[in-house]
């Protein structure tokens, strides 16, 4: 009784410590606020977002500069370029083979292995952060971070096509025309396709960074699945195994350039997309929840 | 609310206890780095958690704050048993776990705005004036739009400290706290502890050296190689050892003749007098006794052995790091 006496008139702050704390307050974004901050703050995810938004500046200058003059070219080039929004296409058609899962490879790296090695992480799950919070927080944070470097590719890639080649008709895979207006939304999907694939590769970089106190070691082992994955899916003798490749769909997003759009691989990609999630996510979980933090 | 705080309280063995564990081990491998620990550590207490480098404190703490789990035992802190009871109660504890950790390209500021964005009961509306006041309190305020990278080990030191001081705590814990201070710091440390103690927090602080810790301790638990080698207020403590009486005189072989017959234990001539331990004899009475036995006394004092002593008798060694 005198001790839970003492509790209770020791000031409101240590009851709401003591006992619930609001709903309102358990809901709180600061945490991931603050996350993102550290993330768009850090100097070197900075500089990654201005190598991401150069790729199609480059592109752009390049293929304006070697554009055919009046009349000597073939007609498919100059149909294309009648539209700015080729540019962030391929861009990110270019940028998903290395720079975009580099990316992620390294947020993925800081997540958890980054803060192990700062230490910091000792002082988060003291605070304290509950480790299925923080594990949600720093997935959540990954996730933000794939649609921002995304964003960043086609926003810069759409100025510079624009700027350049202005905002004609696009022509689609099928061979037809659509308006500028569609052709954005186009543009949007594609993104978002791209923008969930690399979330599930977030996925497994979230569990590999929960298997080290080294980021640069996460960083590198995500590097090598990702690779290791995009060579599996090029060697025709191991086609069953290709179904179940993460990377194995994500040039599919060509398809979203068909008119009408094809669906099927689109779908396939987003199921595998799914199913890693969840995999790698509940393993992340597993090897977090109950690890002995020692760093 | 009474209710359940109530039953909460006492539901768990050493309610009553900021600290309680019964049993606790950490084995790496086949090495116990902890092993069969009871800790008791009363409330409002400050507890100085004693030991060489590398004899378990460290993993200790870990395990009091749920970051490591224990391989056998239990451990509760304010009644709540740990870890399946750390998310209600860390809260109230603060903590600096193996020398400060942030991140160095932020400022110590915005380390410590990230620390408090992570507690959900902390009001983000009072976050500033407490994160100013745990800073001031440190004596970092000038220095937080620093560069974590740029502080000196010593403003590290006090931003881990400014960190478990964000919210009102009913418990600190502080890992070897004066490590890389200077002296004019550890004494700051000392006074803050103090200040912070007669507002009736329990603090429990490790240290391996017992000269930094002893003057501010009202209990003390001396850990030797993973275990647990004394324990209880610090004159307890004190207590195991009996004070030597010194004579300085020209004629020991008197002096040890009479001193032997007032009934003194352990009498020895030693370089320049006499040593003996007084055992139900008062001081005055042993004076007296040689000065009418003709032995002219220079000198003579009464001393008890100091803790430095006592801990280097218990844990037996000086800068040797055990296990």
């Amino acid at each position: 009784m005198s001790a839970a006496e003492s509790v209770l008139t020791d000031g409101p702050q240590r009851v709401a410590g003591s006992d619930g704390v609001p709903l309102s307050r358990r809901l709180s974004t600061r945490l991931l606020r603050s996350e993102l901050r550290l993330i768009a703050g850090r100097r070197r995810n900075q500089m990654g977002l201005l190598v991401l938004a150069a790729v199609p500046v480059f592109i752009a200058v390049a293929v304006r500069i070697s554009s055919p003059r009046e009349g000597r070219g073939p007609d498919f080039l100059s149909s294309i370029t009648s539209n700015g929004l080729f540019v962030p296409i391929a861009a990110l058609s270019v940028e998903l083979g290395l720079f975009l899962p580099l990316a992620i490879a390294m947020l993925a790296g800081d997540a958890v292995a980054g803060e192990a090695n700062l230490g910091t992480l000792r002082y988060l799950l003291t605070v304290p952060v509950g480790r299925t919070r923080l594990l949600v927080t720093k997935y959540v944070s990954l996730l933000i971070g794939a649609v921002w470097g995304v964003a960043v590719v086609v926003l810069a890639g759409a100025i510079a096509g624009i700027a350049l080649f202005g905002t004609g008709p696009m022509l689609t895979l099928s061979g037809t025309e659509i308006s500028f207006g569609s052709a954005v939304w186009r543009v949007v999907l594609v993104s978002l396709y791209i923008a969930v694939g690399l979330a599930a590769l977030g996925a497994v970089g979230l569990f590999i960074s929960t298997l080290t106190e080294q980021p640069l070691a996460a960083t590198v082992a995500l590097m090598i699945f990702t690779i290791l994955s995009w060579i599996a899916d090029s060697v025709p003798q191991i086609s069953w195994l290709h179904p179940w490749l993460l990377v194995d769909q994500w040039m599919a997003f060509g398809d979203l350039l068909r008119d009408p759009p094809f669906w099927d691989n689109i779908a396939q990609g987003l199921r595998v997309d799914l199913a890693y999630v969840v995999v790698f996510w509940l393993l992340a979980w597993a090897r977090f929840a109950g690890k002995d933090i020692t760093s | 609310m009474t209710h359940r705080l109530d039953h909460l309280q006492t539901s768990v063995p050493g309610g009553d206890l900021a600290i309680a564990t019964r049993g606790l081990t950490k084995r790496f491998g086949a090495r116990a780095a902890v092993d069969d620990l009871d800790l008791v550590v009363p409330r409002g207490s400050v507890y100085g958690f004693l030991g060489p480098n590398g004899s378990g404190k460290t993993t200790t703490i870990r395990m009091l704050l749920g970051l490591v789990r224990p391989s056998a035992g239990t451990s509760s802190l304010l009644g709540q048993p740990i870890p399946q009871g750390a998310q209600v109660v860390l809260p109230r504890v603060g903590s600096l776990v193996e020398g400060p950790a942030f991140h160095p390209y932020l400022s110590g500021r915005a380390n410590l705005q990230r620390l408090d964005a992570a507690d959900l009961t902390a009001d983000p509306r009072t976050s500033r004036q407490r994160i100013d006041a745990a800073l001031d309190r440190v004596g970092l305020l000038a220095t937080a739009g620093k560069r974590y990278r740029a502080y000196s080990l010593g403003m590290r030191q006090r931003l881990a400290i400014a960190a478990a001081l964000l919210m009102p705590r009913e418990l600190l814990v502080l890992d070897e706290p004066t490590n890389g201070l200077d002296p004019q710091g550890t004494r700051e440390v000392r006074h803050l502890v103090a200040s912070l103690a007669s507002d009736g927090t329990t603090v429990f602080v490790s240290s391996h050296l017992l000269s930094e810790v002893e003057q501010m301790c009202t209990h003390l638990g001396v850990m030797s190689d993973g275990r647990l080698v004394a324990q209880g207020s610090t004159t307890e403590v004190r207590g195991g050892s009996e004070p030597t009486a010194r004579v300085l005189t020209e004629q020991p072989t008197a002096a040890v003749r009479i001193m032997t017959e007032l009934g003194l234990g352990g009498v020895e001539a030693v370089p320049g007098g006499v040593r003996g331990t007084p055992i139900g004899v008062a001081p005055e009475e042993i004076v007296a006794a040689l000065v009418e036995g003709g032995v002219g006394v220079k000198e003579f004092t009464v001393t008890s052995p100091s803790l430095e002593d006592l801990f280097v008798a218990l844990t037996g060694e000086g800068f040797d790091v055990s296990g």
